[in-house]
Protein backbone atom coordinates (compact mmCIF):
# COMPACT_ATOMS: atom_id res chain seq x y z
CA UNK A 1 0.00 0.00 0.00
CA UNK A 2 1.42 3.33 -0.99
CA UNK A 3 0.28 4.98 2.19
CA UNK A 4 1.73 2.33 4.45
CA UNK A 5 4.97 2.29 2.55
CA UNK A 6 5.29 6.01 2.97
CA UNK A 7 5.16 5.77 6.74
CA UNK A 8 8.02 7.49 8.42
CA UNK A 9 8.19 4.64 10.91
CA UNK A 10 11.86 4.99 11.76
CA UNK A 11 12.26 1.24 12.09
CA UNK A 12 12.02 -1.15 14.97
CA UNK A 13 14.50 0.84 17.09
CA UNK A 14 12.09 3.75 17.46
CA UNK A 15 9.17 1.39 18.13
CA UNK A 16 11.08 -0.29 20.95
CA UNK A 17 12.06 3.12 22.32
CA UNK A 18 8.39 4.20 22.40
CA UNK A 19 7.45 0.85 23.97
CA UNK A 20 10.03 1.35 26.76
CA UNK A 21 8.73 4.91 27.32
CA UNK A 22 5.17 3.58 27.59
CA UNK A 23 6.26 0.90 30.07
CA UNK A 24 8.07 3.53 32.14
CA UNK A 25 5.04 5.84 32.10
CA UNK A 26 2.74 2.97 33.08
CA UNK A 27 5.13 2.19 35.93
CA UNK A 28 5.03 5.86 36.95
CA UNK A 29 1.25 5.63 37.27
CA UNK A 30 1.65 2.72 39.69
CA UNK A 31 4.24 4.67 41.69
CA UNK A 32 1.88 7.66 41.91
CA UNK A 33 -0.84 5.31 43.18
CA UNK A 34 1.28 4.48 46.22
CA UNK A 35 2.08 8.11 47.08
CA UNK A 36 0.37 9.62 50.08
CA UNK A 37 -1.73 12.38 48.50
CA UNK A 38 -5.38 13.32 48.16
CA UNK A 39 -7.50 11.76 45.42
CA UNK A 40 -7.87 14.87 43.25
CA UNK A 41 -4.11 15.49 43.05
CA UNK A 42 -3.50 11.80 42.42
CA UNK A 43 -6.13 11.77 39.68
CA UNK A 44 -4.74 14.82 37.91
CA UNK A 45 -1.20 13.39 37.92
CA UNK A 46 -2.33 9.97 36.71
CA UNK A 47 -4.45 11.46 33.93
CA UNK A 48 -1.56 13.68 32.83
CA UNK A 49 0.65 10.58 32.54
CA UNK A 50 -2.14 8.67 30.75
CA UNK A 51 -2.55 11.56 28.31
CA UNK A 52 1.16 11.50 27.46
CA UNK A 53 0.95 7.70 27.01
CA UNK A 54 -2.06 8.09 24.71
CA UNK A 55 -0.34 10.74 22.60
CA UNK A 56 2.78 8.57 22.24
CA UNK A 57 0.71 5.51 21.30
CA UNK A 58 -1.43 7.44 18.79
CA UNK A 59 1.48 9.26 17.15
CA UNK A 60 3.97 6.42 16.89
CA UNK A 61 2.20 3.06 17.36
CA UNK A 62 -0.82 4.10 15.31
CA UNK A 63 1.42 6.13 12.97
CA UNK A 64 -0.73 9.24 13.22
CA UNK A 65 2.48 11.27 13.02
CA UNK A 66 3.12 9.90 9.53
CA UNK A 67 -0.33 10.77 8.21
CA UNK A 68 -1.19 14.04 6.51
CA UNK A 69 -1.19 17.03 8.87
CA UNK A 70 -4.81 17.73 7.93
CA UNK A 71 -5.87 14.31 9.18
CA UNK A 72 -3.84 14.71 12.38
CA UNK A 73 -5.57 18.03 13.03
CA UNK A 74 -8.99 16.52 12.23
CA UNK A 75 -8.49 13.73 14.77
CA UNK A 76 -6.91 15.95 17.43
CA UNK A 77 -9.34 18.89 17.24
CA UNK A 78 -12.47 16.74 17.03
CA UNK A 79 -11.41 14.40 19.85
CA UNK A 80 -10.16 17.10 22.23
CA UNK A 81 -13.26 19.25 21.68
CA UNK A 82 -15.66 16.42 22.52
CA UNK A 83 -13.58 15.25 25.49
CA UNK A 84 -13.55 18.78 26.90
CA UNK A 85 -17.28 19.13 26.31
CA UNK A 86 -17.83 15.99 28.40
CA UNK A 87 -16.43 17.80 31.45
CA UNK A 88 -19.55 19.96 31.51
CA UNK A 89 -21.30 17.93 34.20
CA UNK A 90 -18.68 18.00 36.95
CA UNK A 91 -20.31 20.79 38.89
CA UNK A 92 -23.41 18.61 39.22
CA UNK A 93 -21.24 15.80 40.55
CA UNK A 94 -20.01 18.10 43.33
CA UNK A 95 -23.60 19.18 43.96
CA UNK A 96 -24.53 15.53 44.51
CA UNK A 97 -21.76 15.21 47.09
CA UNK A 98 -22.16 18.41 49.08
CA UNK A 99 -25.18 20.35 47.91
CA UNK A 100 -28.06 17.98 47.32
CA UNK A 101 -30.63 17.32 50.03
CA UNK A 102 -29.63 14.24 52.08
CA UNK A 103 -26.20 14.26 50.46
CA UNK A 104 -24.56 13.32 53.74
CA UNK B 1 -21.49 15.12 -26.13
CA UNK B 2 -24.82 13.59 -25.12
CA UNK B 3 -26.51 13.95 -21.76
CA UNK B 4 -25.72 10.27 -21.06
CA UNK B 5 -22.03 10.89 -21.68
CA UNK B 6 -22.05 13.84 -19.33
CA UNK B 7 -23.75 11.77 -16.65
CA UNK B 8 -21.30 8.90 -17.05
CA UNK B 9 -18.39 11.29 -16.96
CA UNK B 10 -19.61 12.85 -13.73
CA UNK B 11 -20.30 9.43 -12.24
CA UNK B 12 -16.89 8.02 -13.06
CA UNK B 13 -15.22 11.15 -11.72
CA UNK B 14 -17.00 10.50 -8.44
CA UNK B 15 -15.86 6.89 -8.38
CA UNK B 16 -12.23 7.65 -9.05
CA UNK B 17 -11.94 10.66 -6.78
CA UNK B 18 -9.14 10.32 -4.21
CA UNK B 19 -9.95 8.97 -0.76
CA UNK B 20 -10.13 11.47 2.11
CA UNK B 21 -6.67 12.44 3.36
CA UNK B 22 -5.17 10.15 0.68
CA UNK B 23 -5.47 7.08 2.87
CA UNK B 24 -6.97 3.71 2.01
CA UNK B 25 -10.72 3.50 2.59
CA UNK B 26 -10.47 0.66 5.11
CA UNK B 27 -7.94 2.55 7.16
CA UNK B 28 -10.00 5.73 7.07
CA UNK B 29 -13.08 3.77 8.15
CA UNK B 30 -11.11 2.27 11.05
CA UNK B 31 -10.00 5.75 12.15
CA UNK B 32 -13.60 6.97 12.09
CA UNK B 33 -14.60 3.94 14.18
CA UNK B 34 -11.76 4.65 16.62
CA UNK B 35 -12.84 8.28 17.02
CA UNK B 36 -16.44 7.20 17.64
CA UNK B 37 -15.33 4.50 20.08
CA UNK B 38 -13.15 7.03 21.90
CA UNK B 39 -16.32 8.95 22.63
CA UNK B 40 -18.04 5.82 23.96
CA UNK B 41 -15.21 5.04 26.35
CA UNK B 42 -14.76 8.68 27.32
CA UNK B 43 -18.46 8.95 28.15
CA UNK B 44 -18.25 5.81 30.30
CA UNK B 45 -15.12 7.00 32.11
CA UNK B 46 -16.49 10.51 32.68
CA UNK B 47 -19.72 9.00 34.02
CA UNK B 48 -17.63 6.78 36.29
CA UNK B 49 -15.72 9.81 37.55
CA UNK B 50 -19.02 11.65 38.09
CA UNK B 51 -20.40 8.80 40.20
CA UNK B 52 -17.18 8.27 42.11
CA UNK B 53 -16.86 11.94 42.93
CA UNK B 54 -20.50 12.24 43.94
CA UNK B 55 -20.64 9.12 46.13
CA UNK B 56 -19.28 9.31 49.66
CA UNK B 57 -18.77 5.60 50.40
CA UNK B 58 -17.06 4.55 47.18
CA UNK B 59 -15.55 1.06 47.65
CA UNK B 60 -11.79 0.44 47.53
CA UNK B 61 -11.62 -3.30 47.00
CA UNK B 62 -8.19 -3.67 45.40
CA UNK B 63 -5.59 -4.68 47.97
CA UNK B 64 -3.02 -5.68 45.35
CA UNK B 65 -2.26 -4.30 41.92
CA UNK B 66 0.00 -7.15 40.84
CA UNK B 67 -2.67 -8.60 38.56
CA UNK B 68 -3.48 -5.32 36.84
CA UNK B 69 0.25 -4.54 36.50
CA UNK B 70 0.79 -7.86 34.72
CA UNK B 71 -2.26 -7.23 32.52
CA UNK B 72 -0.90 -3.78 31.60
CA UNK B 73 2.51 -5.23 30.75
CA UNK B 74 0.92 -7.92 28.55
CA UNK B 75 -1.26 -5.43 26.67
CA UNK B 76 1.62 -2.98 26.09
CA UNK B 77 3.86 -5.80 24.90
CA UNK B 78 1.12 -7.04 22.58
CA UNK B 79 1.13 -3.60 20.93
CA UNK B 80 4.84 -4.03 20.22
CA UNK B 81 4.30 -7.50 18.73
CA UNK B 82 1.50 -6.03 16.61
CA UNK B 83 3.92 -3.39 15.30
CA UNK B 84 6.38 -6.13 14.43
CA UNK B 85 3.60 -7.91 12.55
CA UNK B 86 2.72 -4.78 10.59
CA UNK B 87 6.37 -4.13 9.73
CA UNK B 88 6.83 -7.75 8.61
CA UNK B 89 3.70 -7.47 6.43
CA UNK B 90 4.99 -4.26 4.85
CA UNK B 91 8.33 -5.92 4.18
CA UNK B 92 6.53 -8.80 2.46
CA UNK B 93 7.53 -11.31 5.16
CA UNK B 94 4.30 -13.28 5.15
CA UNK B 95 5.35 -15.93 7.67
CA UNK B 96 6.73 -13.31 10.05
CA UNK B 97 3.61 -11.14 9.82
CA UNK B 98 1.38 -14.15 10.50
CA UNK B 99 3.55 -15.28 13.43
CA UNK B 100 3.58 -11.85 15.12
CA UNK B 101 -0.14 -11.41 14.56
CA UNK B 102 -0.84 -14.76 16.23
CA UNK B 103 1.54 -13.90 19.12
CA UNK B 104 -0.47 -10.68 19.57
CA UNK B 105 -3.70 -12.68 19.63
CA UNK B 106 -2.17 -15.07 22.20
CA UNK B 107 -1.22 -12.10 24.40
CA UNK B 108 -4.81 -10.89 24.08
CA UNK B 109 -6.11 -14.29 25.20
CA UNK B 110 -3.78 -14.21 28.23
CA UNK B 111 -5.00 -10.70 29.08
CA UNK B 112 -8.63 -11.81 28.81
CA UNK B 113 -7.93 -14.87 30.99
CA UNK B 114 -6.38 -12.70 33.74
CA UNK B 115 -9.28 -10.28 33.49
CA UNK B 116 -11.91 -13.01 33.84
CA UNK B 117 -9.97 -14.52 36.77
CA UNK B 118 -10.02 -11.13 38.49
CA UNK B 119 -13.76 -10.80 37.89
CA UNK B 120 -14.38 -14.25 39.36
CA UNK B 121 -12.31 -13.31 42.43
CA UNK B 122 -14.43 -10.19 43.00
CA UNK B 123 -17.65 -12.13 42.45
CA UNK B 124 -16.44 -14.69 45.01
CA UNK B 125 -16.01 -11.86 47.50
CA UNK B 126 -19.69 -10.99 47.02
CA UNK B 127 -19.56 -8.31 44.35
CA UNK B 128 -22.38 -8.19 41.80
CA UNK B 129 -23.69 -5.53 39.44
CA UNK B 130 -25.90 -4.15 42.22
CA UNK B 131 -24.18 -4.78 45.55
CA UNK B 132 -20.84 -5.41 47.18
CA UNK B 133 -19.60 -5.80 50.76
CA UNK B 134 -17.54 -2.58 50.73
CA UNK B 135 -19.89 0.31 49.94
CA UNK B 136 -22.22 1.69 47.32
CA UNK B 137 -23.68 -0.80 44.84
CA UNK B 138 -22.95 1.63 42.01
CA UNK B 139 -19.35 0.45 42.08
CA UNK B 140 -20.17 -3.04 40.74
CA UNK B 141 -22.32 -1.64 37.93
CA UNK B 142 -19.70 0.86 36.81
CA UNK B 143 -16.74 -1.50 37.28
CA UNK B 144 -18.29 -4.36 35.32
CA UNK B 145 -19.60 -1.97 32.65
CA UNK B 146 -16.27 -0.29 31.93
CA UNK B 147 -14.01 -3.32 32.25
CA UNK B 148 -16.64 -5.43 30.46
CA UNK B 149 -16.75 -2.97 27.57
CA UNK B 150 -12.97 -3.10 27.35
CA UNK B 151 -12.93 -6.89 27.60
CA UNK B 152 -15.50 -7.05 24.79
CA UNK B 153 -13.15 -4.97 22.66
CA UNK B 154 -10.24 -7.25 23.52
CA UNK B 155 -12.30 -10.33 22.61
CA UNK B 156 -13.38 -8.79 19.29
CA UNK B 157 -9.74 -7.85 18.67
CA UNK B 158 -8.55 -11.41 19.26
CA UNK B 159 -11.16 -12.74 16.82
CA UNK B 160 -10.23 -10.07 14.26
CA UNK B 161 -6.49 -10.76 14.63
CA UNK B 162 -6.96 -14.50 14.08
CA UNK B 163 -9.38 -14.03 11.17
CA UNK B 164 -7.27 -11.39 9.41
CA UNK B 165 -4.04 -13.30 10.12
CA UNK B 166 -5.41 -16.51 8.61
CA UNK B 167 -6.78 -14.72 5.56
CA UNK B 168 -3.50 -12.86 5.12
CA UNK B 169 -1.64 -16.14 5.28
CA UNK B 170 -4.07 -17.61 2.74
CA UNK B 171 -3.45 -14.71 0.35
CA UNK B 172 -6.94 -13.22 0.55
CA UNK B 173 -5.85 -10.20 2.61
CA UNK B 174 -2.79 -7.99 2.24
CA UNK B 175 -0.57 -5.78 4.41
CA UNK B 176 -3.31 -3.09 4.49
CA UNK B 177 -5.58 -5.39 6.44
CA UNK B 178 -2.88 -6.29 8.96
CA UNK B 179 -2.27 -2.57 9.49
CA UNK B 180 -5.99 -1.83 9.93
CA UNK B 181 -6.48 -4.57 12.54
CA UNK B 182 -3.27 -3.32 14.17
CA UNK B 183 -4.80 0.16 14.51
CA UNK B 184 -7.74 -1.36 16.36
CA UNK B 185 -5.45 -3.32 18.68
CA UNK B 186 -3.38 -0.24 19.56
CA UNK B 187 -6.61 1.60 20.34
CA UNK B 188 -7.64 -1.15 22.79
CA UNK B 189 -4.23 -0.71 24.45
CA UNK B 190 -4.64 3.08 24.52
CA UNK B 191 -8.02 2.85 26.28
CA UNK B 192 -6.53 0.57 28.96
CA UNK B 193 -4.07 3.37 29.84
CA UNK B 194 -7.04 5.39 31.11
CA UNK B 195 -9.02 2.51 32.63
CA UNK B 196 -6.13 1.46 34.90
CA UNK B 197 -5.64 4.74 36.79
CA UNK B 198 -9.33 5.62 37.02
CA UNK B 199 -10.84 2.26 37.89
CA UNK B 200 -7.98 0.44 39.63
CA UNK B 201 -5.20 2.68 40.93
CA UNK B 202 -7.47 5.36 42.33
CA UNK B 203 -9.37 2.71 44.30
CA UNK B 204 -6.38 1.17 46.02
CA UNK B 205 -6.84 0.51 49.71
CA UNK B 206 -4.29 2.54 51.62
Amino acid sequence: MANAESHKSGGIGKDIGVYVCLLALAGLQFIIAYQNMDASRMLSRMLAVAFVEAVLAALFFMHLWAEKRGFLMFVAVFTIFVLLAMQYGWTDSFRMLVGAPFAH
Amino acid sequence: MSHADLTMEGHSAGLTAGTPFSMPTKKFAMWLFIIADTMTFAACLVAYGFLRNGTANWPRPFHSITNVAIMTFILLTSSLTMLLGVQAARAGDKAGAFRWTMITAAAGILFAFLHVREWLGLIDEGMTMFKNPWGTGLFGASFFSITGLHLTHVTCGIIALVAVGLRYKGGRYNADDIEVVGLYWHFVDLVWMFVVPLVYLLNLSH
